[in-house]
């Protein structure tokens, strides 16, 4: 049951299909719908632990779904404070509602000059377009 | 002869519902620089009878179990497979079917590999079983693969007393992972738990064998600890047939159990093709390597069998992938299955104990002429290594002139050794070809 | 019970199994049995079936009833290689002389296997156009393997290792290659393939540098075409130092009409269970013999199969080898099947081809107007179709198609591979086929068509008359259940 196709306008995107919101000195980041789309119904979430550093374009977990595996992608580095544990319990929650209960991870931005780097809403649906 | 069902008449219609002219137009895309233009230099095409007296002709010329007598083991055993293996070889729908990916056209290959995989997680003490590996070889080097990547460290720990051909191919293997390989040498025919801990201290696993080739019986539960407390994986070689009366490698604290399981269910047809086997604890069931087969229902809500967790494959994954394997051995894993079926859990016991009631009388019959055994304080299973007074090939050489082949001459694989003869002894002998073996033995050992 | 049939409730074995049956039993000559260590005993019995021969019998003829073979019907699954599976060869399997021989038997004691052995060889070699070989590997994917390790051990030797780091690919390459060349510690780079199913020969000269180790690539490709600048793309890579791996999936296609080492390949795996009969076991087993260039042959895996006169011996003594990829001498069975296959043939195999090609074709002019072709090109062995209209029109899917095949009792072609194609359904008849069998094909999935337009609910709820329905593939991801419970299973 997946959520009806969006990208909200108050999100911050990298081309790989992440998001991240940004709020102070943190950002909680996750897979847009675009993503979540292409997999088909997530089963699995393989997730970092509290505490390990992300570093921008590199990998920090996967997610997995029946036809495919995919690395989840880090717009900005930084440290892991939370991990949501909901997304691992039922990864299916992630398909419903990418931006909001399917959030991935919390993190304390290391260097807010990243977000220059990354692409408003408008931009991505550009990108996506391109597919 | 040919295995072709056209006509002349259905090519010719084929031909022209394609809009060519002959055959070769089809074969244009084939660029002149490459085409073959010469006949292929193979020899004649048979008919069926003369191709089966070609192929009697070669096997009548390999001395094998039914023309000699002989105790040859060493990691390929002659273990009775029962008829019915035959019933379910003869049927097409197994012997012919592809991979399980259409599991509405697949049930019966897909619910018989969950048994299987039910079955070796039963006899190995683990939560998952893969539907098979190639054979005993690379199957462990999968398992160092796996173990690399659920730890941080990139070194493998081998006994030696594994078998030399596992060793051999986790060395290919070790160089494209990234693997250091190390070897404990062995003590008096066993290994020493003491030196398995020290070497891995850095090790990713530990991999060692049960019974092991000399053999010997390991004293398997220490080496499983000293590799856990060493931090590493342990990670037991094991015989199937030996798991009726030995125990689950699960029982004793290791992260996964792996083998050759031509023991169970395949003759041994000069080494193959057999099936490996693959189990390990629950943590590791998303890095398994191979496919496996899971239970779901259908639409109407009736239980039924498809491949799961299919993206650690190779066709999902890609360059991700926990393995490349496609192919695997299903039709023998499955043979395997229904040989464990046949046997049940008291007929694996009694095959163990006949074999070692049998390996026991024939190291008292030897000992008995005179001979020597290799590690004489060691408990065996249903092989054991002799000393002959002079080079075991030689004495294989003129053993076999006079219809009895001795067993395996273990100095080709291990130094120091070269006067040293592994004699197996399977449910299939008898207490007076044991009695043969000693009189031949005695008489060419002059 | 009233059996409803024509699918009765299916048992595990498990569930059949009552306590204090068995089937076999095993001799006991009255000799004394040792005890072993007690800490090395067995604590509990495993829970394996007890069962009797006859219900162990009736089990394996439910599950053989509930599975699809070539024998059953028509299975045209691409790169694959589907074909009948002769019966002369298992006959040839069971002789004693090859099923009850111990592989460490002296040379001398199998002479008649080592001889096989060594006359598949020579006749892999003249269809590969190569002059040495390794019959170890267990299957074409473990062949890829070693083709690799081979690469890797050739420029190491030349002190190159380090600097060849990288192997290319098509982007319509199996799986399987991605994968190897993982395993084998290389980096991937990735070529596109042109408007006319060739490798994009701009691109792979941008990304061939002193970089590349070499070129994985089946030729034809998965789309089932000969690359018509495969000269050229050898040029590329021979000129950049690299060496071509030919992925020997699609060989089927060109037995006696085209050697992969005249086309420019250094090495060459085989599936013995596509090209040459071995039947595919439900999964396995299979081979995956590796040709190679003269310049590659000091590396092959140990031992060899090598000819003294008259008689066979092998040869461990390979400095340069790479090492044992598998045990022994690789599997035997599938030699002799694969053997007995080619000598029924002779220089007929490229009659083999032939036919294959010349079916694939008939089913490609009569089917498609009914689908997409995205290659509008006489194709090899397979071809390749697209349900995109279907799916835009109708919603129907390529899975949907498959499943409703399977009422028509034909097994699916391969579904959504290659890539490339959206909706994706691969063709490959095989050689022996007749035509009525094809005709049937063309009829079924033209009657699917008209079901997409006509009856979508049909093609949706498909296949109707299999034993089970479609299966929740989320469920078993989500949730793997992949052994019995015993205690805790619930029967439904």
């Amino acid at each position: 049951m997946a959520a009806a196709e969006s990208y909200p306008d108050d999100l911050l995107y990298h081309p790989e299909h992440d998001w991240a919101r940004v709020d102070g000195d943190e950002a909680v980041l996750g897979i847009t719908w675009f993503a979540q789309d292409a997999l088909g119904e997530l089963v699995h979430f393989e997730a970092p632990e509290a505490g390990v550093s992300v570093t921008k374009d590199e990998a920090y977990g996967e997610v997995e779904s029946v036809k495919a595996v995919s690395d989840v992608v880090a717009p900005l580095s930084g440290e892991i404070l939370e991990v949501n544990a909901r997304a691992i319990d039922e990864p299916e929650l992630v398909n419903e509602d990418p931006y909001g209960e399917g959030w991935l991870v919390r993190i304390r931005v290391a260097d807010d000059g990243e977000l220059a780097a990354l692409l408003g809403a408008d931009a991505y649906r550009a990108v996506i377009a391109e597919q | 002869m040919s295995y072709l069902s056209l006509t002349d008449a259905d090519r010719e219609a084929m031909l022209e519902a394609i809009g060519v002219g002959s055959i070769d137009d089809l074969f244009d895309q084939v660029p002149a620089g490459v085409r073959f233009e010469r006949e292929l230099d193979v020899p004649p095409a048979l008919s069926e009878v003369e191709l089966m007296r070609h192929l009697e002709e070669l096997a009548a010329r390999n001395a094998h179990f039914g023309t000699e007598l002989s105790f040859l083991g060493a990691g390929i055993y002659d273990h009775y497979v029962p008829a019915v293996i035959d019933a379910f070889l003869a049927r097409g729908e197994f012997l012919t079917a592809y991979t399980p990916y259409q599991p509405e056209m697949s049930q019966g290959v897909l619910q018989a590999i969950f048994e299987y995989q039910t079955a070796i997680c039963e006899l190995t003490g683990m939560d998952v079983s893969n539907a098979s590996g190639y054979d005993g070889t690379t199957v462990a080097a999968d398992a160092c693969f796996v173990a690399k990547h659920t730890s941080d460290r990139s070194k493998v720990v081998l006994a030696e007393t594994l078998n030399p051909q596992v060793r051999q191919v986790v060395k290919t293997y070790a160089r494209g992972f990234g693997l250091e390989v190390v070897e404990v040498p062995h003590d008096g025919g066993v290994t020493d738990p003491d030196r398995i801990r020290a070497a891995a201290a850095d090790a990713a696993a530990v991999v060692f064998q049960q019974p092991n080739f000399f053999g010997c019986l390991e004293p398997a539960p220490d080496l499983a600890a000293a590799a856990s407390e060493a931090g590493a994986h342990a990670i037991a070689h094991v015989d199937l047939m030996s798991l009726g009366l030995l125990e689950a490698p699960g029982a004793y604290g290791c992260a996964m159990a792996i083998g050759e399981g031509q023991s169970v269910g395949c003759p041994p047809l000069y080494g193959g093709p057999h099936y490996g086997f693959f189990a390990a604890r629950q943590e590791f069931i998303r890095r398994m390597p191979g496919r496996i087969v899971g239970e779901t229902v259908d639409e109407d809500g009736q239980r039924g069998y498809v491949l799961t967790l299919q993206t650690r494959e190779q066709h999902i994954r890609r360059e991700k992938a926990t393995s490349n394997m496609t192919t695997n051995q299903t039709l023998l894993a499955l043979a395997g299955l229904f040989t464990l079926c046949w046997l049940g859990p008291q007929g694996l016991r009694e095959v163990g104990e006949t074999c070692v009631a049998l390996a026991e009388h024939a190291k008292a019959a030897l000992h008995g002429r005179g001979f020597e055994l290799a590690f004489p304080e060691r408990t065996t299973f249903k092989e054991f290594a002799v000393r002959v007074p002079r080079p075991a090939r030689e004495v294989i050489r003129e053993a076999r002139a006079r219809g009895v082949h001795p067993g395996y001459a273990i100095g080709r694989d291990y130094e120091g050794l070269d006067d040293v003869l592994l004699v197996t002894v399977t449910e299939k002998r008898v207490p007076a070809d044991i009695e043969r073996l000693a009189d031949v033995l005695a008489e060419v050992s002059g | 019970m009233i059996d409803e049939g024509p699918w009765p409730r299916m048992e595990l074995i498990y569930e059949r199994s009552r306590a204090g049956r068995r089937a076999g039993r095993v001799p006991d000559y009255g000799l004394p049995r040792p005890e072993l260590p007690a800490e090395l005993r067995r604590t509990h019995a495993p829970r394996l079936p007890e069962v009797s021969e006859p219900e162990l019998v009736r089990h394996i003829t439910a599950l053989a009833d509930r599975n699809f073979g070539i024998d059953t019907g028509f299975y045209p699954l691409g790169s694959c290689t589907m074909k009948h599976n002769p019966r002369v060869n298992e006959r040839a399997g069971r002789l004693p002389g090859f099923r009850d021989l111990h592989p460490y038997q002296d040379d001398e004691g199998a002479q008649g296997m080592l001889e096989l052995e060594w006359r598949l060889q020579e006749i892999l070699k003249e269809i590969a156009g190569l002059p040495a070989i390794t019959l170890q590997p267990a299957a074409g994917s473990q062949g890829e393997l070693t083709g690799l390790m081979l690469m890797r051990a050739y420029f190491a030797d030349r002190g190159e290792d380090e600097q060849r780091d990288t192997i290319v690919t098509a982007d319509t390459a199996h799986g399987t290659n991605p994968a190897s060349v993982t395993m084998a510690g290389y980096r991937l780079e990735k070529v596109a393939t042109d408007a006319r199913g060739n490798l994009d020969l701009a691109d792979l000269g941008a990304k061939v540098n002193e970089r590349t180790a070499g070129l994985m690539l089946t030729n034809p490709s998965t789309l089932g075409l000969f690359d018509e600048g495969i000269e050229e793309v050898a040029r590329i890579f021979h000129a950049a130092g690299a060496l071509l791996y030919y992925d020997g999936a699609n060989l089927n296609a060109v037995v006696g009409r085209s050697r992969p080492g005249d086309m420019g390949f250094d090495i060459v795996h085989f599936n013995l269970h596509k090209t040459f009969s071995q039947p595919h076991g439900g999964g396995g087993p299979g081979g995956g013999p590796v040709a190679v260039r003269e310049s590659i042959a000091p590396f092959l895996p140990a031992p060899l199969v090598v000819r003294d006169g008259d008689t066979f011996r092998l040869d461990y003594d390979r400095p340069k080898s790479i090492g044992r990829v598998r045990g022994f001498t690789g599997p035997a069975g599938v030699f002799i099947r694969s053997y007995a296959f080619m000598r029924a043939y002779g220089p007929g195999l490229r009659e083999m081809s032939d036919v294959a090609v010349l079916n694939a074709n008939y089913l490609l002019a009569r089917l498609r107007d009914d689908y997409e072709l995205p290659y509008d090109r006489l194709c090899m062995h397979e071809f390749v179709l697209s349900a995109r209209r279907l799916k835009r029109d109708h919603g129907i899917t390529a899975l949907d198609v498959a499943k409703r095949l399977m009422d028509f009792r034909i097994h699916p072609p391969t579904i959504y591979f290659p890539l490339v194609v959206p909706e994706a359904l691969m063709i490959e008849p095989t050689e022996t086929e007749p035509k009525e069998r094809l005709d049937e094909f063309v009829e079924a999935m033209r009657q699917i068509a008209r079901e997409a337009a006509e009856d979508p609910e049909t093609l949706r709820q498909a296949p109707h008359h299999r034993p089970v329905r479609r299966l929740d593939e989320v469920r078993a991801a989500k949730q793997p259940v992949v052994r019995y419970a015993f205690e805790t299973e619930v029967v439904t």
